[in-house]
């Protein structure tokens, strides 16, 4: 057991020094650095000696092992060094566009989980066929809208139409309900068909026959037999949505215009902050490494088959 | 039992349907029959014969497409069979419990053992947590379990078939219900612990006076264990009665047909020994398999078994799970190094060979498995299936392979009508049939067959063997059989090699395995075999065709 935790944790920071090393080496294969597209701009009107004295101070032109060396070193100590464009460090900025960030994903994949688990259970026990079919091609719409439109329409009809909810100066819990929406329904959707057609299978399986046998009511055999055995194969899932949970926030915060990782993701690209980009790279991997390393230990407390086989007796 | 008392189950011109599409298919058609207080009653028939349907609209739990259309169900002098299914839960498991047909999925995965048996106490009556607990401890003593308290806390995949098995009859005893339906109990399970779950039944039966509806394929375990018989064929009752009367003297045409299939009952008359000199088709000498262990020691699967086969004949491999007879016939066939000994079929040393030769060696030794259901692609056309080896092999043109295919199907008892189907649109049957015609395609001098027999319908497995039997005369073919039914191997083994934790206990012609000077295991197996309480002669069918001359 204690090998199982130590080898998922050993992995897990493997899995993480790749992403450091891989996102390096991306992006130090970009053409051009930061110093010079800010410093060539002609508003600074400044030689090529100074901007080659600037790149020495900021050591972007030291050789590229040294870079690494020193970048890994400094993430390892919590310095993710400077961004070039805000002039400000990194951490700084992380601090001021994180807690937004992880409101609107923590939030996001709650009511996403809350919704998928909703649909799934609904639609195996609502009393009328028509109304199971439905819920159970629910998620197929759900997972074909892309999620720029599905932005534009919540703004559209829920803040300009029925003005529930205002997106000029609103609360700081009003301004979060449309991006949580936003964000939930996508990553609510695979999630769903998972327990769907889980909990179809598990229904069939003979042990829920003896179940009935016993005399089970209909309610106790969905929570004490089939949620439990339909919910497992869905946790790896949801720990693999998380990246989609990512994604679905950069695009989201551009579209409600809210100032978080994804705002910083986004203008980081446009001015090649590789500082910035780099940080961002390793903490949302961080975070996806995180995510699957509990779901990983999660397994053998839910699922007793996963336990240590050895005290098996015949 | 006195003739006032009220039968505990009285069922009355039943019909049942399911839901296909838009239609209604009937499986039974008006079945009537009573179950006494303490009687063991057997409803016995085959695959689609609607004995195990009838056993569930008694204890209510039709699938969801089925509806009892006409006909009723007394359960204890109420009529049960228009009763919601509300209303039904307050009798399930109290008055009517189910012993289910497969021990390895029939308990939920992720709860304890305590947890599951307790379950039926806490649906119907509020007991506390200790006194549950207790109560639990009592019934897994009472059904056999070792360590009771230690097995409530156990999950069960910590635990064997047998004890599985016990811990649903736990279940379905824990209320003292008035009739327990037991849905081929034991089907699932090896033949020595089919032999101590039916007694543990029996001796439960007899202690609490509760009745049994005993719902199974296999007559000898009906003969053995019921007090009445009743067969069904097609949803409708061919015939019932007392069982030692039906067995004596039935009056059916089906049940006599029943009877002589079932190869347990039957008194087999033994082949002709095999005559000396004989060429030997496969030797297997000191075979020893090890398997590495996620400790780091090793599992010896398989540890010093020798035999030969003599080319013409059959040769049983018997063990119960865990014996290592899979094991052996996959060293046979090359699927897996041997850790030790010598395998030679004709005179290939199989260890020897390298992947060339190990592929071209493959059309020398052909497979047929358990599951025709799974062995089968289910994408491609019988046409498909059996052709696919010829491809692999030999290159022939597309009208001759077409030729050889069509000649192997009619071979073995297909219709060319079928080569256009693809599998699911056949019987278990029709499918082992197609199966055999694809190791047969390639003429190989030996044919494997897995416990090829075992998972059909006792009609089926009497035609398929003999299909095996005529084909090993005409053909030449050499068999090794693996089963755990030591009935089937009497029938068609000429010699046999008996396993048991991986060692070779037994090993002989078949009179001598079935002699008293065989080890006390093989003997214990030889005791298991159910339908030894009412040994007949009267419908032996002839012999299956011996070793016929070598052409």
């Amino acid at each position: 057991m204690t090998l199982y935790v130590f080898g998922r944790i050993g992995q897990a920071l493997l899995v993480l020094w790749a992403a450091f090393t891989l996102s390096f080496v991306l992006l130090q294969a970009l053409p051009g650095d930061a110093v010079l597209i800010k410093f060539l701009s002609p508003d600074f009107g400044l030689s090529a000696d100074q901007i080659n004295e600037i790149r020495a101070a900021y050591a972007v032109d030291s050789n590229i092992f040294v870079q690494y060396g020193r970048t890994l070193f400094n993430f390892l100590k919590g310095d993710f060094g400077y961004s070039l464009q805000a002039g400000v460090p990194v951490s700084a900025q992380l601090a001021t566009n994180m807690p937004p960030t992880l409101r609107l994903a923590g939030l996001g994949f709650a009511v996403a989980v809350l919704l998928a688990v909703s649909i799934a259970f609904l639609s195996s026990m609502a009393p009328f066929a028509w109304l199971r079919n439905l819920l159970q091609s629910l998620p197929s719409l759900l997972i074909s809208v892309p999620v720029f439109w599905l932005a534009i329409m919540l703004i559209q009809i829920f803040s300009f139409r029925l003005r529930l909810v205002s997106v000029i100066n609103p609360g700081p819990w009003e301004s979060l309900v449309l991006p949580v929406a936003t964000l939930a329904v996508p990553i609510s959707a695979p999630l769903a068909q998972i327990l769907i057609r889980n909990i179809d299978e598990i229904r069939t399986r003979p042990f829920i026959a003896v179940a009935r046998a016993k005399g089970a009511s209909e309610a106790r055999l969905l929570w004490k037999h089939v949620a439990r055995n339909a919910i497992l194969p869905a946790l790896t899932i949801a720990g693999v949505l998380f990246g989609e949970l990512v994604a679905g926030a950069v695009v989201t915060e551009t579209v409600f215009g809210l100032n978080g990782i994804g705002g910083l993701t986004e203008k980081a690209v446009g001015n090649q902050d590789l500082s910035v980009l780099q940080a961002i790279v390793v903490i949302s991997a961080a975070a996806f490494v995180a995510i699957n390393l509990a779901v990983d230990l999660a397994y053998p407390i839910l699922d007793p088959r996963l336990r240590n086989r050895a005290g098996v007796e015949r | 039992m006195s003739p006032v008392q009220a039968p505990v189950l009285d069922v009355r011109d039943l019909v049942l349907s399911y839901r296909q599409g838009d239609e209604r298919a009937a499986v039974v058609h008006g079945v009537s029959f009573t179950v006494e207080p303490g009687e063991v009653v057997a409803l016995v028939g085959e695959s689609g014969s609607g004995k195990t349907s009838t056993a569930q609209a008694v204890i209510g739990l039709l699938a969801e497409n089925g509806r009892i259309d006409s006909g009723t169900i007394h359960l204890n002098g109420e009529d049960i069979s228009r009763w919601s299914s509300r209303r039904l839960r307050n009798i399930r498991g109290a008055v009517v419990s189910l012993v289910p047909q497969d021990p390895g999925n029939s308990l939920d995965p992720v709860m304890t053992i305590g947890a599951q048996v307790r379950e039926t106490l806490e649906i119907h009556g509020r007991l506390d947590r200790r006194e549950a607990d207790r109560q639990v401890i009592e019934l897994l003593t009472s059904v056999g379990l070792s360590e009771p308290a230690l097995r409530i806390r156990q999950y069960p995949h910590e635990l064997s078939g047998g004890m599985k098995q016990r811990v649903l009859i736990a279940i379905a005893i824990a209320l003292r219900p008035a009739l327990i339906i037991a849905d081929e109990p034991t089907s699932a399970l090896d033949v020595t612990v089919q032999r101590r779950i039916l007694d543990l039944i029996n001796d439960l039966r007899r202690e609490y006076g509760t009745s049994v509806l005993l719902v199974t394929h296999d007559l000898a375990v009906a003969a053995d264990r019921s007090d009445r018989i009743i067969v069904l064929q097609g949803g409708r009752i061919q015939e019932q009665g007392r069982t030692e009367d039906v067995l004596a003297a039935p009056q059916n045409a089906y049940t006599r047909k029943l009877l002589s299939d079932a190869p347990s009952l039957a008194t087999a008359r033994p082949r002709p020994p095999i005559e000396p000199g004989r060429p030997i088709a496969v030797t297997v000498r000191n075979l020893v398999q090890d398997f590495p262990l996620q400790s780091g020691k090793t599992f010896r699967a398989v540890d010093d078994v020798s035999f030969t086969v003599a080319r013409g004949t059959t040769h049983a491999v018997v063990g119960e799970s865990g014996s290592g007879k899979t094991t052996t016939i996959r060293a046979i066939a090359g699927f897996q190094k041997p850790t030790g000994g010598e395998i030679r079929v004709g005179d290939l040393d199989v260890r020897s060979l390298r992947s060339e030769e190990l592929r071209q060696f493959r059309r020398k030794v052909q497979l047929v498995y358990q599951n025709p259901w799974g062995s089968l692609d289910p994408r491609q056309t019988v046409q498909a299936i059996v052709e696919e080896p010829l491809l692999n092999f030999d290159p022939l043109p597309r009208d001759q392979r077409q030729a050889r295919v069509r000649a192997m199907i009619d071979r073995v008892g297909l219709p060319a009508a079928l080569l256009s189907r693809s599998p699911h649109a056949l019987s278990g049957g029709q499918r082992q049939r197609v199966a055999i015609a694809r190791a047969l395609v390639l003429e190989p001098d030996v044919v494997v067959l897995d416990e090829a027999v075992s998972a059909l319908d006792v009609t089926v497995q009497a035609q398929i063997l003999t299909l095996l039997a005529e084909l090993q005369r005409d053909l030449g073919l050499t068999y090794v059989f693996v089963s755990h039914d030591l009935a089937i191997v009497r029938q068609i083994a000429d010699t046999v090699s008996v396993l048991h934790n991986g060692r070779q206990v037994d090993y002989g012609t078949v009179d001598e395995i079935f002699s008293p000077a065989a080890t006390a295991y093989t003997r214990e197996l030889i005791q298991a075999i159910p339908g030894r309480k009412f040994p007949r002669a009267a419908f032996d069918r002839p012999p299956l065709a011996a070793a016929g001359p070598l052409s």
